[in-house]
């Protein structure tokens, strides 16, 4: 489902300058079978969202293999790239909503890219929106909204399209123990129909809460995985 | 709720970052160029058969010594090639030309006198050359009837205009490509700054599965449409101006074009509606290279 042989990355305008400038990434492998749940945990600085980039196809390696879902993700064309991305769902750190797009839209664009219909749009985008409680803020614009809500809305959005791989990064870091803990039912109960999913967290609290292999990471190498 | 469907068709939100005003302004000047430059073109083109023909068509026939004996020494020379020339089908209009007038003519070069200078005048008559053919053999047949007469034809005068109307027509195909690729790069710049306006919104775009198709066919969509509008608002403000023009140059078409409302060659009329079709197909192209070229920098 998602495999990493010996893989490094290197930002090609990395953040610490000099020639000392280290790989984010160092040798990384792991296997998540499909179907599985993994905890991403480590460091700040560490390398967990360097390494979710990859999953999610933002970042090529500089070395080694990665197979996503079954394709290796170096050999495909940039159209089935973006055909596999649809199959990706991605909470990002910074959300990454769209300003000018309210919460609906914003949760209905991947299904909009997929061509979906908007009967079907309306029903999957209602009933994500009332699962993570925002079933009254339909119309509200990201800049009208709390940080935790625009969290929230980046989950929904994330999820809305059913994705067969889940990527979550940090994606508790804006919500209270009782908003993190409905999200991770959310996200469980995605995992029990089947989508695979990677949460990156610093929230060791709730990863005590919700028992599951984990994969950690120190200084852009993997120190520890299940 | 207003716009709701509006932005939901609109999620890059290309109603603002290629906004409806300087694109278009920028493509209806350059459309009411090219329709000036293709109205030169065209009406240089006009006039040029016209003169052309006209010149060609001229005849000059010198016969010295016009009072001598033919050569079958029964005529005077000057008689009998004007009776041949009046036997010939393809010569109309055969007059010859008074002495008077032949002083006239060559008094530019020899003085007011030419006869005191004691120099023998030619007789000279003039003629139109109404065959198909070019009048080639014409000089030989006349030189049998009278040796050492000259035909002289327009057509030096009309190879000039011929290369006259060419140097016009490459000036303007000169002022057509520069105006295309002016317009490509407008379009370009355009493409580019609403790009950059959107480039948050694109990357995430694309980051969900956008295909460089979808995104780059939207852009390309709403520049067509800008450019069709652009380029339409410019030919048609070509219009009264080329009709201006039209009329001035309308004592050097001939009065059959007189009539005429606009006094435009008809190739105009097809050519004009054809300008916004080909700025919006520029539009397209450039658009769409533009965007799939910004993309390729995307994972
Ligand atoms: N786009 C980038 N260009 C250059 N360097 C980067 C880039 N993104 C991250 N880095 C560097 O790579 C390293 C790993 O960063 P990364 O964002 O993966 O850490 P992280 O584990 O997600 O940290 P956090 O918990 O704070 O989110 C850091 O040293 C960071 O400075
Ligand atoms: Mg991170």
């Amino acid at each position: 489902m998602v495999k990493f042989e010996d893989v490094w990355l290197k930002y090609r305008h990395p953040a610490r300058q000099g020639d000392a400038a280290p790989e984010a990434l160092r040798g990384i492998s792991f296997e998540i079978p499909e179907g599985g749940f993994r905890w991403l945990i480590g460091p700040s600085g560490a390398g967990k969202t360097s390494l979710l980039k990859l999953i999610y196809l933002a970042e090529h390696p500089a070395k080694g293999r990665i197979d996503i879902l079954g394709t290796e993700a170096a050999k495909i064309s940039r159209r089935d790239a973006a055909l596999l991305r649809r199959r990706i769902g991605v909470v990002y750190q910074d959300f990454r909503l769209l300003p000018q797009l309210s919460a609906y839209d914003n949760v209905a664009l991947p299904m909009r890219l997929a061509r979906r219909n908007e009967t079907q749009i309306h029903a999957d985008v209602t009933e994500i929106l009332r699962w993570v409680g925002l079933e009254n803020r339909l119309h509200a614009r990201p800049d009208e909204l709390s940080g935790g809500e625009q969290q929230r809305i980046a989950v929904a959005r994330a999820v809305v399209a059913r994705p067969k791989l889940l990527v979550a990064d940090e994606p508790t870091g804006n919500l209270d123990d009782e908003q993190a803990h409905r999200l991770m039912h959310l996200i469980t109960a995605l995992n029990r129909l089947g989508t695979t999913v990677v949460v990156a967290t610093h929230n060791m609290g709730l990863v005590e809460g919700w028992p599951a292999p984990r994969l950690t990471i120190e200084h852009g190498k993997l120190t520890h995985a299940e | 709720m207003r716009n709701e469907p509006r932005r939901r068709a609109d999620y890059l939100g290309l109603r603002e970052a290629l906004g409806d005003r300087l694109l278009p302004v920028l493509v209806a000047a350059m459309s009411f160029l090219a329709a000036l430059a293709m109205a030169g073109a065209l009406a240089s083109a006009t006039l040029a058969t016209r003169w052309q023909g006209d010149a060609a068509s001229q005849l000059t026939i010198q016969v010295p010594q016009p009072t001598a004996p033919d050569a079958s020494g029964k005529a005077p020379r000057l008689d009998s090639v004007m009776a041949a020339l009046k036997t010939m089908p393809d010569v109309a209009d055969e007059q010859v030309m008074s002495p008077q007038d032949v002083t006239a003519l060559i008094s530019p070069w020899l003085g007011a006198d030419p006869a005191q200078l004691g120099l023998p005048l030619p007789g000279v008559i003039s003629a139109r050359w109404v065959g198909a053919a070019p009048p080639d053999a014409l000089g030989p047949t006349l030189e049998k009837l009278s040796p050492g007469t000259l035909v002289q034809t327009g057509a030096l005068w009309a190879s000039r205009v011929a290369a006259l109307t060419t140097s016009l027509q490459a000036c303007a195909a000169a002022i057509l490509i520069i105006v295309a690729l002016v317009a490509a790069a407008v379009v370009a710049v355009a493409t580019r700054s609403g790009l950059a306006q959107r480039r948050e919104t694109i990357t995430l775009i694309h980051a969900l599965g956008a295909l460089d198709d979808d995104i780059a066919g939207r852009f390309a969509a709403r520049i067509t449409l800008l450019t069709l509008a652009g380029a339409a608002a410019g030919a048609v403000l070509a219009l009264p101006v080329l009709a201006w023009l039209g009329a001035l140059a309308a004592p050097f078409a001939g009065p059959a074009q007189i009539n005429d409302v606009f006094n435009l060659p008809p190739a105009l009329m097809f050519a004009l509606p054809g300008l916004p079709i080909i700025a919006a197909a520029i539009g397209w192209g450039t658009a769409q290279l533009t965007v799939r070229g910004w993309l390729r920098s995307l994972p």
